[in-house]
């Protein structure tokens, strides 16, 4: 079973974030880079599948130099390599643009399951794993809270919002991952060490097979028009609970009208 | 004038509040077409026509036996029929991924959880934790749009919701994941948690599994239950419940939170909450920078009395 994790270099969440002034795109050099988060339990749940059915996992990664930190994190969970799509034709792709470059360089890789994390924390469109699954004319089995695999055919428990939908196809298909999924390992120090030797495939995007002329900020569908910095929110009251502290939220609950 | 496509969110024959404010939105735009997919829409018509919907779009619920693509194929292929100037959903898991996959189909964009949209389909979003205002549009294309619920004000104005039936020839691509079997797991008689107009959500704070104190508070207001990342991963509280960065985004025009300190990560899923209530035994908690009421003190103590103070005032 090959299984390719796709995993996205996100800003820290802890850090401050920001836009760039000229073009509007994520400002990637002002934050620390980091494993989107939902990717490492993408990651988990791929080594979880190769111990149970053998194979090999692939890490997948778009995006500029700095993401190497996150490919050799990945690579020190347990992955066996990585393929780098890196090439600035690349920057500024929206998310679909990204679905299409994705879409584009799996073409270059043999696997059975692509997995990756139901939504990146830094654009949150949640839109990659369906759009993938669009553009390979695969199954889409997205929002994952378990996986199981026998033979062809991959059954998952789809989170919905009032329960979950048990969702089947045959591989390979496109499999989107949510937190209740699994926990995360930690790198060993072994592995840690092993990560520094195994191979990373770095790609230009003619090499991935991606058509530059259809990717990129000049040929994204959609565009930033303006941002700004959210107007700060009105200092609030805070009180110090005397023995009285519900019933003065409820006054305040009252004043405007929620009770 | 151009039809803006909005699908409804409908349970049971009922419409869902969302798209009553999706159907406002779409009247700025051009004009309303409610897509309804599946049984019910002969009940639900009657709000639709309050909102404005000048037709309604019937479609077969077998579009929902496969995971999302029957759905995409249908509104591309309304929006091309009918010359649509824009699709609007709402920013809902599911409808996000409709949204993604139509506007690939339709070779256009797609943009997401956005909280205001005008006349020119310029969409606001929230970004990075609700520090950073952005405007974004679909230069090609129609624009696909997932509006987040309680971002835009639901206006009425009648509409003829004039019922037609459609339908879609679905791809053999689009039904190679089948749903074979729905699952509802207990969530009691409370509002939907990324829906409701109020939600009460617990944390840290909250000390063990007995969520009552927070249940008890919700349910005084009516309003849906939310918990921290810290309350989910102590096991406390189901994951579908959680609010911020990798769970759910609310938008309420109240949020309460119990026992929760407020970071960042927290913050991404609320911030845009219309008024927010915090109850924190530590003073430094960064909740109450966001709060416009704040009390210092624990939620053991002050949420019971404040039910009993609404179950009073009520």
């Amino acid at each position: 079973m090959n299984i390719v994790v796709l995993v996205k270099q996100v800003p820290d969440t802890a850090t401050e974030r920001k836009l760039n002034a000229d073009d509007k795109t994520l400002d990637r050099a002002a934050s620390d880079g980091v494993i989107n988060e939902l990717d490492e339990y993408a990651i988990e749940e791929a080594l979880l599948l190769k111990e149970k059915h053998g194979g090999e996992v692939t890490i997948l990664t778009m995006g500029p130099e700095k993401a190497t930190e996150s490919i050799r994190k990945a690579l020190s969970m347990g992955a066996d390599k990585a393929v780098f799509v890196n090439d600035d034709a690349l920057h500024g792709s929206d998310a679909l643009q990204t679905a299409y470059a994705l879409a584009q360089a799996l073409g270059t890789i043999e696997y059975d399951v692509v997995v990756l994390g139901s939504e990146s924390t830094d654009a949150r469109t949640g839109v990659v794993g369906a759009a993938l699954a669009e553009y390979l004319g695969l199954p889409q089995l997205t929002f994952a809270r378990k996986v199981d695999i026998d033979g062809s055919t991959i059954r998952i428990q789809r989170q919905t919002d009032y329960g979950y939908d048990v969702v089947e196809a045959q591989l390979p298909a496109v499999v989107s991952v949510v937190e209740k999924i699994n926990e995360p390992r930690y790198p060993s120090f072994k592995l840690i060490m092993q990560a520094k030797k195994k191979p990373v495939d770095k790609k230009s995007a003619a090499d991935a097979g991606i058509d530059t002329g259809r990717v990129g900020l000049a040929n994204a569908a959609t565009e930033t028009v303006d941002f700004a910095a959210a107007p700060p929110r009105a200092a609030g009251t805070v009180v110090k609970d005397e023995g009285d502290g519900g019933a003065k939220i409820a006054d305040f609950l009252v004043e405007k009208k929620f009770v | 004038m151009a039809e803006v496509l909005v699908l409804v969110d409908h349970v049971d024959g009922q419409v869902k509040k969302v798209t009553t404010e999706l159907l406002t939105a779409a009247r700025r735009i051009g004009e309303p077409a409610a897509v309804w997919i599946g049984d019910g829409a002969e009940s639900g018509k009657g709000a639709l026509a309050e909102y404005g919907a000048e037709k309604v779009y019937v479609a077969p619920a077998e579009l929902g036996d496969y995971v999302v693509a029957p759905k995409a194929e249908l509104l591309a292929k309304l929006a091309q029929d009918k010359g649509a100037a824009a699709i609007l959903v709402s920013a809902t898991a599911e409808n996000k991924e409709i949204a993604g996959r139509t506007a690939v189909k339709l070779g256009s964009g797609v943009l997401t959880d956005v909280v205001d949209v005008n006349a020119e389909v310029v969409a606001e979003h929230s970004v990075f934790g609700g520090a950073t205002i952005t405007h974004a549009r679909v230069r090609t294309g129609v624009p696909v749009v997932a509006v987040r619920p309680n971002s835009v004000p639901a206006e009425a104005a009648s509409g003829a919701a004039a019922e037609e039936a459609v339908s879609v020839e679905v791809s053999e691509a689009a039904k190679t994941a089948k749903v074979v079997e729905r699952v509802a797991e207990e969530q009691g008689e409370r509002p939907e948690l990324t829906e409701a107009a109020i939600v009460v959500s617990g944390g840290r704070g909250v000390g063990s599994d007995d969520f009552s104190v927070v249940e008890n508070l919700a349910d005084s207001l009516g309003a849906a239950v939310g918990a921290s990342r810290a309350a989910v991963d102590s096991g406390w509280y189901p994951n579908q419940f959680q609010v911020g960065q990798t769970g759910k985004t609310v938008s309420p025009n109240l949020y309460v939170a119990l026992g929760i300190s407020g970071a960042i990560q927290h913050r991404a899923g609320m911030q845009t909450a219309k008024n927010i209530v915090a109850v924190n035994k530590d003073p430094e908690a960064p909740i109450f920078e966001l709060a416009d009421f704040g009390v210092v003190g624990d939620l053991h103590t002050v949420a019971p009395q404040l039910t009993e103070e609404i179950k009073k005032r009520k």
